[in-house]
């Protein structure tokens, strides 16, 4: 490395990115947020056109571009469409890994939301498997009012 | 459409840690050398397009603090967050509209610098999914999972990609990362998240690239032959990765096919000669292979093990080494317009494919490509 420098001491500063930031939910994801915490529900929005139902719920249907959004209640059950175990304790992660993350379509939604899944073997997971919600009992109006999903039947 | 061809390329070596330049050090590099590679100097630069990401660049209008190492002093700047093919693409417009006769276009990243995983995971949405902690490395293996359980894709078909393109990079000069590896040493490496090993993630480099576009009166003054563009495709899928089918690249299909309509190209799989594929993860070749429909869906996997995509085979993918190689994020796609242009001048060396008329060369952007752009190049005005 010296050479590269010619004999000058390299010199690094070090620093973060750190600004604190507050986002505000919004009317669509307020709802959301607050059926979550107040009442264990999972509320999604419809696209009557579209025959749609979005879950996170959306203020305008992005495929067909219309407002005429309906608000509806899916099930706290579905299914995983995709997987992965992240083995690492990579920095992003707020737990320690192994975690599991999921892709959950639940019944009555035709997109699927990410979140954990818990109380099952990392290697047992499979695409199909039904799962369903487990609600925090330290509920504060965030997507971790829902805890985690686990295998159906658990 | 009026023409447009590239007419100089300029690449920083790839490296995993750049101790000895800063974000300047390396755009006046790939700038001097794109100049040199087309014979001017840069009073002969119309106009500058620079591509950065802040968060990667840890400073706010990241842009603008490279602009004098472009050679923009004076000059009309303006800067893309994305891949360096959608700086491109903003480049090759500005000169279609006649106002500009040259358009240089840099991309820049280290890499090194920051921490990716936490850089990625901010790209996620703050209310709904930020806080669970998935990053870039997660989200596109639940995209490989979904992808080879739909297509019956293999573990040993993604680590044969790994292999391919890490040996290929042993070639190329400025690649970092070049290796002879065996399917074995890639499933044997660490599993980071399922179903993805150390060895089938790209690094996260340092670099930086700049090439130089001109229009046709502009193009002829050139030192060597232009490299014309024949088409461009760009197409983004939904930002919720629970709105796609993970599994399928509907955007790089549409992108895939305005490029292609626009060069007159009807069996891609035929007449490109040469394809050079964002392989952030050794899945993405195959599955962003399908999505060009260089090859039949679900079958990527298996021209690859018949040796399709070798520097020998019928189509080289990624000769030089792709991602796999070195991955300067942000700057990764201007590298791939860069190595193509390299083998349609024929001046790949010992990476060169043996015909090399018309080239592919693609950029992603967005978690789990969300958006794509793709370039055909051409020998042929």
């Amino acid at each position: 490395m010296a050479d590269i420098f010619k004999g000058i001491e390299p010199m690094v500063y070090k620093s973060r990115i750190s600004v604190p930031y507050h986002w505000w939910a919004g009317e669509t994801a307020s709802r959301f947020l607050v059926a979550l915490r107040d009442e264990q529900k999972i509320l999604g929005t419809r696209c009557a056109a579209c025959n749609k139902t979005y879950l996170p719920p959306r203020k305008n249907c992005p495929l067909c571009f219309s407002a005429s959004m309906e608000w509806m209640e899916v099930s706290n059950e579905g299914t995983v469409v995709t997987f992965t175990v992240a083995r690492r304790q990579l920095a992003s992660l707020p737990r320690k890994a192994p975690v599991i993350f999921a892709m959950i379509k639940l019944d009555g939604a035709d997109t699927a939301i990410l979140h954990y899944l818990d109380g099952v073997d990392p290697g047992r997971v499979k695409i199909g498997m039904r799962v369903k919600a487990k609600f925090s009992k330290d509920r504060g109006a965030r997507m971790q009012d829902i805890e985690c999903f686990v295998p159906k039947g658990e | 459409m009026d023409r447009a061809a590239i007419i100089g390329i300029g690449m920083t070596k790839v490296e995993s840690r750049k101790l000895d330049k800063t974000f300047a050090d390396m755009a006046f590099e790939a700038v001097r050398k794109a100049l040199d590679d087309a014979g001017m100097t840069i009073a002969d630069i119309d106009n500058v397009i620079t591509t950065s990401n802040d968060f990667w660049d840890g400073r706010t209008i990241s842009c603008m603090a490279v602009g004098d190492a472009s050679g923009a002093s004076d000059k009309n700047i303006s800067c893309v967050e994305g891949d360096g093919t959608f700086g491109a693409f903003y480049g090759l417009a500005r000169t279609l509209s006649g106002s500009y006769g040259t358009t240089l276009v840099t991309g820049h990243s280290k890499g090194s610098q920051s921490v990716s995983s936490l850089i990625t995971n901010a790209a996620f949405d703050p209310i709904y999914n930020r806080t669970l902690g998935a990053d870039m490395i997660t989200a596109c293996a639940m995209q490989s999972n979904a992808y080879m359980a739909r297509t019956g894709t293999t573990p040993e078909q993604l680590a044969r990609v790994s292999v391919k393109n890490h040996g290929n990079a042993m070639m190329n000069e400025n690649a970092h990362l070049g290796m002879k590896l065996t399917v074995k040493d890639v499933l044997g490496s660490e599993m980071i998240a399922d179903p993805l090993h150390r060895l089938d993630c790209s690094p996260v480099s340092d670099g930086c690239c700049a090439i130089i576009i001109a229009d046709e009166k502009r193009a002829k003054k050139s030192k060597k032959k232009p490299v014309w563009i024949k088409g461009v495709g760009m197409c983004a899928d939904a930002y919720f990765l629970g709105d796609r089918d993970l599994s399928r690249s509907e955007s790089l299909v549409k992108a895939a096919r305005t490029a292609y309509k626009m060069a007159g190209i009807s069996d891609p799989g035929k007449e490109i000669d040469l394809a050079e594929v964002y392989d952030a993860f050794s899945y993405q070749e195959l599955m962003w292979l399908e999505g060009l429909g260089i090859c039949a869906d679900a079958d990527a996997g298996k021209q690859l093990e018949k040796g399709s995509f070798d520097i020998p085979g019928r189509l080289p993918v990624n000769a030089s080494g792709g991602l796999m190689g070195g991955h300067a994020v942000i700057a990764a796609g201007l590298y791939r317009i860069a190595e193509v242009v390299r083998q349609i001048r024929g001046e790949a060396g010992a990476y060169q494919a043996k015909k090399a008329d018309t080239g592919l060369a693609h950029g992603v952007n967005g978690l789990a490509g969300q958006s794509h752009c793709v370039w055909i190049l051409g020998k042929d005005r």
